[in-house]
């Protein structure tokens, strides 16, 4: 191997100091949540204690945090469903050109562009104008599906443009039904990449603030009941609960990403010895 | 039925019907009729159906929108600036300096890990750090840089760019790391043969290949910051506004008539930069 030139090493510590930025807060605040009872919001630190943690399970003066957790949780697995099954639908059919395909996907990026507030205020005329009450799961849901159906989408156009069309070609000729091509074929193949587009739907889905904030009525999803006590906590009690969602959703992330390369290895593993065989 | 379930076109347009109709009810109708509402009157009870210019005429002769407007084309332009760079360095690291795949992906999740959880979450965490008694006004006191502590560093103009770059670099890393993974090594050998040296190779070789990915990093930027309203309210304390603020204060006053011609104003904005940038790119080619 050549050595490393000069210019690696400066550009290595430049990375260093980027993921310090990414990083250094969030950890900050982890480590501010363990606070001491009479500690403030920021060093010196207090003494150890778990007492933000307890603040947080026992008071409910500041509102209803597991509520609104349980809501954004729900809430996140709707918007991942449907965004996973829409976005490969609409991959698929994207495959071809179609009356009205470039308008569509002029929609698309529109969806992915447009500031937050807009659909936020749209939506929220729309129903309050048609006499339907705002709710989390009907205004909310739709409202968070036009921020992760773009991605969902443009992760299924990238797949799409690089499928090899001839292994669907293959099943044709062999006699598979559209049906059995896709469920056994095209499925499979792009499999990793859904596991992508659902991540992508749940983690947006559960952090959406913009686009849930004038279309979720009276319940609170969390990000918004987090938003709610920023104005009014000012005790560690807002990092201790910082400190849950953040660990909560890399926690996700980790499952997300351990399905991924299991699938990987099974697919490496039980991959078809065509080719292989016996000459 | 068979016939038509063989027909493609009818097949691609029902697959894409579910699409559609998200789409039409959660985008198109809801902007249609912030257009309408633009349009109307409000009392200070409710808002009247009525076709008048009004709304329009006062957001475009109050001097504050021009101020807002400013502001919000600032905000864009010095994070844009400050992420192209951050972000092409990284991608650049990453892409040409990291030799293997494994590696390559495992440093690329460890700079995207951040864009799934809390926005709000990672802003409030610049609290401990930027305050008066904060982590950097206490470091730089104890090295005797300063003898009171800084004032602008959390609710003010600087706090809310930091809180910007610090959210989307992601989105010029991921885009411009994409595109320099697809540039054909054998070119800069190529250019490394025939001479040129690496400052030479980056600029003739490596950037203007690299453009798509800037482009695309560039819309997601200008139009995150254009768009925002909470990170300037939070970060700036209250104390700036940029055009999202002017919407969601009128809003929370019940103004919707005056709050949509002003989204509706934005949202001709931020198209038209879209539009612009779009020029450079074919965003379809490039996924």
């Amino acid at each position: 191997m050549e050595p490393r030139p000069r210019s690696f090493y400066i550009l290595s510590c430049f990375f260093a100091l980027f993921i310090l930025f990414l990083y250094g807060p969030t950890i900050t605040i982890g480590i501010l949540s363990f606070q001491g009872e009479g500690g403030g919001l920021t060093f010196p630190m207090r003494g150890v204690s778990l007492y933000w943690f307890y603040d947080l399970f026992e008071q409910q003066a500041v509102g209803d945090i597991w509520g609104s957790f349980r809501r954004s949780f729900v809430l996140g697995l709707m918007v991942m469903v449907v965004t996973v099954v829409v976005s490969v639908m609409g991959g698929l059919a994207f495959r071809r050109k179609f009356p009205g395909s470039s308008i569509l996907f002029y929609l698309i990026i529109t969806s992915l562009v447009i500031p937050s507030i807009l659909i936020s205020l749209g939506v929220g005329l729309l129903f309050s104008q048609s006499g339907l009450n705002v709710h989390w799961s009907t205004s909310g849901f739709g409202s968070q599906l036009t921020w992760t159906l773009p991605f969902g989408l443009l992760i299924m156009f990238a797949v799409f443009n690089r499928f090899d069309k001839s292994y669907e070609e293959a099943a044709r000729d062999l006699g598979a039904t559209p049906w059995q091509t896709l469920r056994h074929v095209v499925l499979p193949i792009i499999a990793p990449s859904l596991i992508g587009v659902a991540l992508f739907g749940f983690t947006l889905s559960y952090d959406e603030f913009a686009r849930t904030l004038l279309t979720s009525g009276s319940y609170n999803t969390l990000p918004l009941e987090i938003y709610g006590m920023t104005t009014n906590v000012t005790s560690p009690v807002l990092y201790a609960l910082g400190t849950l969602t953040t660990v909560f959703s890399l926690m996700i992330i980790g499952v997300f990403l351990c399905v991924a390369l299991i699938a990987n290895r099974r697919r490496a593993r039980q991959g078809s010895d065509a080719g292989k065989g016996e000459i | 039925m068979k016939k038509l379930r063989g027909n493609p076109v009818i097949s691609s347009l029902l697959m894409v019907s579910p699409l559609a109709t998200v789409l039409l009810i959660f985008l198109v109708l809801p902007i249609a009729l912030i257009v309408i509402v633009s349009f109307w009157r409000a009392t200070e009870f409710s808002i009247i159906p009525a076709f008048e210019f009004d709304n329009y005429a006062f957001l475009f002769g109050s001097p504050v929108t021009y101020t807002v407007f400013f502001n919000t084309f600032k905000y864009a332009l010095i994070t844009w600036a400050c992420t192209l760079v951050i972000g092409f360095t990284v991608a650049y690291y990453l892409a040409f300096h990291i030799r293997t795949l494994t590696w390559q992906i495992a440093l690329f999740l460890l700079c995207t890990i951040p864009f799934w959880t809390s926005n709000i979450i990672r802003m409030i965490s610049w609290i401990p750090f930027l305050g008066r008694n904060g982590i950097a006004n206490s470091t730089l006191k104890s090295w005797g840089v300063i003898d009171e502590p800084i004032e602008w560093l959390l609710f003010s103009d600087f706090a809310v760019i930091l809180a910007f770059v610090h959210l989307y670099t992601l989105f010029m890393v991921v885009p411009i790391f994409n595109t320099m993974m697809r540039i054909d090594k054998s070119l800069i050998e190529a250019a490394r043969d025939a001479g040129a040296n690496g400052a030479q190779i980056l600029w003739n070789v490596i950037i203007p290949l690299t453009k798509p990915g800037i482009m695309i990093g560039t819309i997601f930027v200008v139009t995150l910051v254009m768009g925002d309203f909470i990170t300037v309210r939070f970060m700036s304390g209250s104390q700036s506004a940029n055009v999202g603020r002017l919407i969601s204060n009128d809003i929370a006053l019940l103004q919707y008539p005056s709050a949509s011609a002003t989204a509706i104003v934005l949202l001709l904005t931020v198209l038209i930069t879209i539009a612009i940038l779009l020029r450079f790119v074919d965003i379809r080619k490039e996924l």
